[in-house]
C-alpha cells in the first residue's frame, strides 16, 4: 500500500510583500499514502497551517499565495485547479477540521442542517436519506443521542462534542483525505485523549489519509506515522515517528523534544512548614443576578469555587491543575483579591485578608502577586515597558527614581536587554512580554506569587526557558509559589505539591511524585492517563514510541 | 507617527479632506488680515453679482460682502465646530467611563439619563435649549455640546466595559493602583482611537447644527456665521443667488472634507478595519 494519495514538490507560499519572511512556506515537499498519519509539527509561525490550506486551496487570496511547486492529489495539481473543480474537491474528497469548533461551525444553524448542506451540495440524496445518513454518522463519532443533536445549536454542545460534529461533518463523504489543523489544541487533556483515539478509530475503518498538523509532541507520538518538522517555512527534519522522536538529527528537531517537559515528576525540595498562605471555607458563586428593575428570571448560578482549603509553606510551589472550567483560575483571582468571595478565609502569614477593602489591601499587594496567563492581554499597549514594571513601587509609594532604578535591575534579570526599558510591549514577542510580565510582579519583591498559566499561551520551546526562569527566581528570591496549570506535564516539572481542582472543588491534594505514582481520585487518573504521548518520554527518551501494526 | 501618516495617505480622499480643511483654517485665521473690516459693515451697492462693483462673490440685500461673510463666517463656524465637540466629548467621557467602570447600578443610573438625552431630536433640543439661553455663541455650543454627548458616553462606555477586564488592568489592580489612575492613565489611552474619529465626525455635525440655528435666526447676531449669511438671503434666492449659495457650498465642502478625514482617520487608527479593502 504504498499509492501516494497526496504529494507536494517543492511548494512555495508567497506572503505579502513588508512581512517578516519573504516566503512563509519554502520548498516544502512531503507525500501522503493512504491510512497513513503524517504530522506537521512546528512552533508558531512555522507555516504548517499555511500549507493545509494551500492544500484545501483555501489561502488567504489575494495577499497570499502560491508561488511555485506543485500539489498533487491523486496525480491532480491542486494548484492548478479551478475554483469549481476546488469546490468538488473539498468536503467531499479533501476535508478539514479545525482548531476552534465553535469558530468553524456556524452558531446560527443546527448541527444537523450543517450536515445536510455537505450533502445537498456533494451529492443527490432524497431528504429521509439525508437524515438518516447524518444520524448514522454522528453515532459513528459516538455522540450520545444523535437524534437530538441534529436538533442543537453549537453553543448548546460541549467542545468536545462540537468537535466530533466537525469531525463527523468532515469525513461526511468519505474523503480521501483527512486535514486536522491542531484540532484538539483548545480542548481539555481528557477530551483531547478521546478526540484523537476517535481520529485513529475512523482512520483505520476508512484507510483515509490524516495530515494532521501540531504543535505538541505528546499528540505527535501518538497519533503519527510519519512525522515532518517546520521551522519557519522550511522542512527541516522528516522521518518514520520513531526517527523523529527518538534518535532527531536536525538541532531544531532535538532542541524541540528536549523543551518537551517530561512527565517524570522531579524531586520536590525540601520545605519549611511555615505557611505563608492559608485558605480555609473558599466559596465564590457566579451569576443569580437581577435585572434593574428586577423583573425576569435570575440568571443561571455557577459555583465556581466550592469549600475550597489550601495551605502554601514558605518555598514551595503548589500546582493548582484541572481542566477549563474548574475553577482554578477563579481560585487564584479570589486569593489576590481581584475578586470578591462569597464566604470563606485568606490568610497570609496568620493575617486574614478576605473581607480588607481595597485600601485596606493596598499595604498587602507587596506580600502578593501575579503573573498572568496571556502576555499580549497582560500589558498595557500604551505603556512604555520600564514605567509598566517601575509602576508597582510608585503605586506604592516609593521615590519615582528608586522604582525606575529598581526596574532596570529587574529587566536584566528576567533576561532582557536593558533598552528594553524605553520599549512599547508591541516590539516584543510571547516570550519576553512574559518576562516583562514576571519582572512587573517582582518590582514589589513579593513573598508570594501566583502564577496563572503563565505558559501555556507559549511555544514550547519558549515555554520551557520561561519555566527555567521561574524557577531560578524563585530559589533566589526565596518565594512561594501557587502555579495554575492545565498541563500536567508542566506541573510535573515545577511544582512540589499538587492540587487536583474539579468542578470547583479540589478533589485530590498530595506530593507532585506521590500523586504521579500512586493518584487516589479516579479524576487524577483519567488526567494522567490523558496525557498525550506518556509511554513516550515518561523520563527516559530512549522509550520506545508505541508501534502501530497498520499500513506502512 | 510616521505610520500613521503612510496609513492615513493611503486613503486619497482623506488626503484631499484633509486639505481642504487646511485651506478653510487658513482662510479663518487669515479673516481680519483678507477682510480687515466688520463684515456687518455695508461695502457697497447693495445686491451686486459676483464680480460687480468689487465684490469677488456679490452683496446682500444691505451691501454686506459675502466674500467677507464667509471668511469670517469659516471662524465662527470652526471655533464652534472645535469647542463644542471638546465639550461634548468630556461629558461623554466623563459618563462613559464611569458607567463602563463601575458598572452595576451606577451604570444603570448614567445610561438612563444618557438615554433621555437620546430619545430627544437633536436639532429641536438645540433650538430649545439656545431659546431659552438667549442667543450667544456661549449659549450655541452649550447646545450643541449638550445634544452631540450621549454618542460619545456609549462609546467610552462600551471600550471601557471590554477594557477593564483585559489581564492588563487586572495587573494593576494587584499592584494596588487606584480608581481613577487606572481608568485616566490605562484604559483611556486605549480608547482614544474611536474618540477621535467620532470627534472628528461630530466637527461636521456641530457645524451643520450651527448653521441650522444661525439660519433659523437663533445665531450669536453680533458673530458674522455661514447660517446667518443663509438666512438673510433666502428670501432673494430667485433674484439674488449668489447670497445663499457661496455660504452653502462653504457649508457643503467644509463638513464634507471633514467627514472625509473622519473615515481617513478611521482607516488609520482601527487596525481591524484597515484591510476591509
Amino acid at each position: 500500500m504504498t499509492e501516494k494519495l497526496l504529494q507536494i514538490d517543492n511548494l512555495f507560499i508567497e506572503l505579502p510583500t513588508g512581512s517578516e519572511r519573504q516566503h512563509a512556506v519554502q520548498d516544502l515537499s512531503l507525500e501522503l499514502a493512504q491510512g497513513e498519519t503524517l504530522c506537521v509539527v512546528g512552533e508558531s509561525g512555522s507555516g504548517k497551517s499555511l500549507t493545509a490550506r494551500a492544500v484545501m486551496g483555501l489561502l488567504p487570496a489575494p495577499h497570499v499565495r502560491v508561488s511555485g511547486g506543485q500539489i498533487n492529489f491523486n496525480s491532480e495539481d491542486v494548484t492548478k485547479a479551478t475554483y469549481d473543480r476546488l469546490r468538488d474537491i473539498r468536503g467531499s474528497e479533501i476535508s478539514m477540521i479545525f482548531q476552534e469548533p465553535m469558530t468553524a461551525l456556524n452558531p446560527v444553524m443546527s448541527i444537523g442542517n450543517q450536515i445536510d448542506e455537505i450533502f445537498r451540495y456533494h451529492v443527490s440524496m432524497s431528504r429521509s436519506e439525508r437524515i438518516e445518513r447524518a444520524i448514522e454518522l454522528l453515532r459513528d463519532v459516538n455522540l450520545p443521542n444523535p437524534e437530538q443533536i441534529m436538533n442543537a445549536y453549537p453553543h448548546e454542545l460541549s467542545g468536545g462534542q462540537r468537535q466530533r460534529s466537525m469531525i463527523a461533518m468532515a469525513l461526511a463523504l468519505k474523503p480521501q483525505i483527512l486535514i486536522a489543523d491542531e484540532p484538539t489544541t483548545a480542548l481539555d487533556v481528557t477530551t483531547q485523549a478521546q478526540i484523537l483515539k476517535l481520529i485513529r478509530d475512523m482512520q483505520t475503518a476508512s484507510n483515509t489519509g490524516v495530515l494532521f498538523i501540531t504543535h505538541d509532541f505528546g499528540v505527535v507520538a501518538d497519533i503519527a506515522d510519519r512525522v515532518v518538522v517546520m521551522q519557519h517555512g522550511i522542512v527541516v527534519e522528516s522521518g518514520t515517528v520513531n526517527q523523529v522522536l527518538n534518535s532527531p538529527e536536525h538541532p531544531y528537531t532535538q532542541a524541540l523534544i528536549s523543551a518537551v517537559p517530561s512527565l517524570m515528576p522531579r524531586e520536590a525540595r525540601s520545605r519549611l512548614e511555615k505557611t505563608v498562605l492559608q485558605v480555609r471555607g473558599l466559596n465564590k458563586t457566579f451569576g443569580g443576578g437581577k435585572s434593574f428593575f428586577g423583573f425576569g428570571k435570575p440568571n443561571r448560578e455557577v459555583r465556581a469555587v466550592k469549600d475550597v482549603e489550601l495551605d502554601l509553606h514558605k518555598g514551595e510551589t503548589l500546582g493548582v491543575v484541572g481542566e477549563s472550567g474548574s475553577g482554578k483560575s477563579t481560585l487564584a483571582r479570589c486569593i489576590i483579591r481581584l475578586m470578591d468571595t462569597d464566604s470563606g478565609e485568606i490568610s497570609i502569614d496568620g493575617n486574614e485578608i478576605n473581607g480588607l477593602s481595597r485600601a485596606e489591601m493596598r499595604p498587602w499587594r507587596n506580600k502578593i502577586q501575579m503573573v498572568f496567563q496571556d502576555p499580549f492581554a497582560s500589558l498595557n499597549p500604551r505603556v512604555r515597558v520600564g514605567d509598566i514594571i517601575a509602576q508597582g513601587p510608585v503605586t506604592q509609594g516609593i521615590d519615582r527614581d528608586e522604582a525606575i532604578k529598581r526596574a532596570r535591575e529587574l529587566i536584566s534579570i528576567v533576561g532582557l536587554d536593558g533598552r528594553a526599558f524605553d520599549r512599547f510591549p508591541h516590539e516584543f514577542s510571547g516570550g519576553q512580554r512574559q518576562r516583562i510580565g514576571i519582572a512587573r510582579s517582582l518590582a514589589l519583591k513579593p513573598e508570594i506569587l501566583i502564577a496563572d498559566e503563565p505558559v501555556s499561551a507559549l511555544d514550547v520551546s519558549i515555554q520551557a526557558q520561561i519555566l527555567k526562569l521561574l524557577d531560578e527566581i524563585r530559589d533566589q528570591m526565596n518565594l512561594s509559589m501557587l502555579f495554575i496549570t492545565h498541563d500536567l506535564r508542566v506541573a510535573a516539572q515545577v511544582c512540589d505539591r499538587l492540587a487536583v481542582m474539579r468542578y470547583g472543588e479540589i478533589v485530590e491534594t498530595g506530593a507532585t511524585a506521590k500523586l504521579f505514582a500512586n493518584p487516589q481520585h479516579s479524576y487524577t487518573r483519567d488526567l494522567l492517563a490523558a496525557v498525550p504521548g506518556k509511554e513516550w518520554k515518561t523520563g527516559a527518551k530512549s522509550s520506545s514510541v508505541k508501534s502501530r501494526t497498520k499500513s506502512a | 507617527m510616521s505610520t500613521f501618516w503612510q496609513r492615513y495617505k493611503r486613503n486619497k480622499s482623506a488626503v484631499f479632506g484633509l486639505a481642504v480643511i487646511i485651506i478653510v483654517i487658513i482662510m479663518a485665521a487669515t479673516a481680519n488680515f483678507l477682510y480687515p473690516f466688520d463684515p456687518f459693515r455695508l461695502a457697497g451697492k447693495p445686491l451686486s453679482g459676483p464680480g460687480m462693483n468689487g465684490f469677488w462673490l456679490g452683496s446682500d440685500s444691505l451691501g454686506r460682502d459675502v466674500a467677507a461673510g464667509i471668511v469670517h463666517g469659516a471662524k465662527t463656524s470652526l471655533l464652534i465646530g472645535l469647542i463644542a465637540t471638546l465639550v461634548a466629548i468630556f461629558i461623554g467621557i466623563v459618563f462613559g467611563a464611569f458607567a463602563g467602570y463601575y458598572g452595576g447600578r451606577l451604570d444603570d443610573i448614567l445610561m438612563r439619563i444618557t438615554e433621555i438625552f437620546q430619545t430627544i431630536p437633536s436639532f429641536i433640543f438645540a433650538i430649545l435649549l439656545v431659546a431659552i439661553m438667549k442667543p450667544s455663541i456661549v449659549s450655541i455650543v452649550i447646545a450643541i455640546a449638550v445634544v452631540s454627548w450621549p454618542g460619545v458616553a456609549r462609546l467610552v462606555r462600551g471600550e471601557f466595559l471590554a477594557l477593564k477586564n483585559r489581564e492588563f488592568v487586572q495587573a494593576c489592580h494587584t499592584l494596588g493602583m487606584n480608581d481613577l489612575r487606572i481608568m485616566l492613565r490605562e484604559i483611556l489611552p486605549n480608547c482614544m482611537s474611536p474618540i477621535i474619529v467620532i470627534g472628528s465626525l461630530m466637527v461636521a455635525t456641530a457645524i451643520l447644527i450651527e448653521s441650522g440655528l444661525a439660519f433659523l435666526g437663533l445665531g450669536d447676531p453680533n458673530i458674522m456665521s455661514w447660517g446667518f449669511q443663509i438666512g438673510a438671503g433666502r428670501t432673494m434666492l430667485r433674484s439674488a443667488w449668489w447670497v445663499c449659495t457661496f455660504p452653502g457650498v462653504a457649508i457643503l465642502i467644509t463638513v464634507l472634507a471633514i467627514n472625509l478625514v473622519g473615515e481617513g482617520l478611521n482607516d488609520a487608527l482601527n487596525p481591524r478595519l484597515r484591510e476591509r479593502n
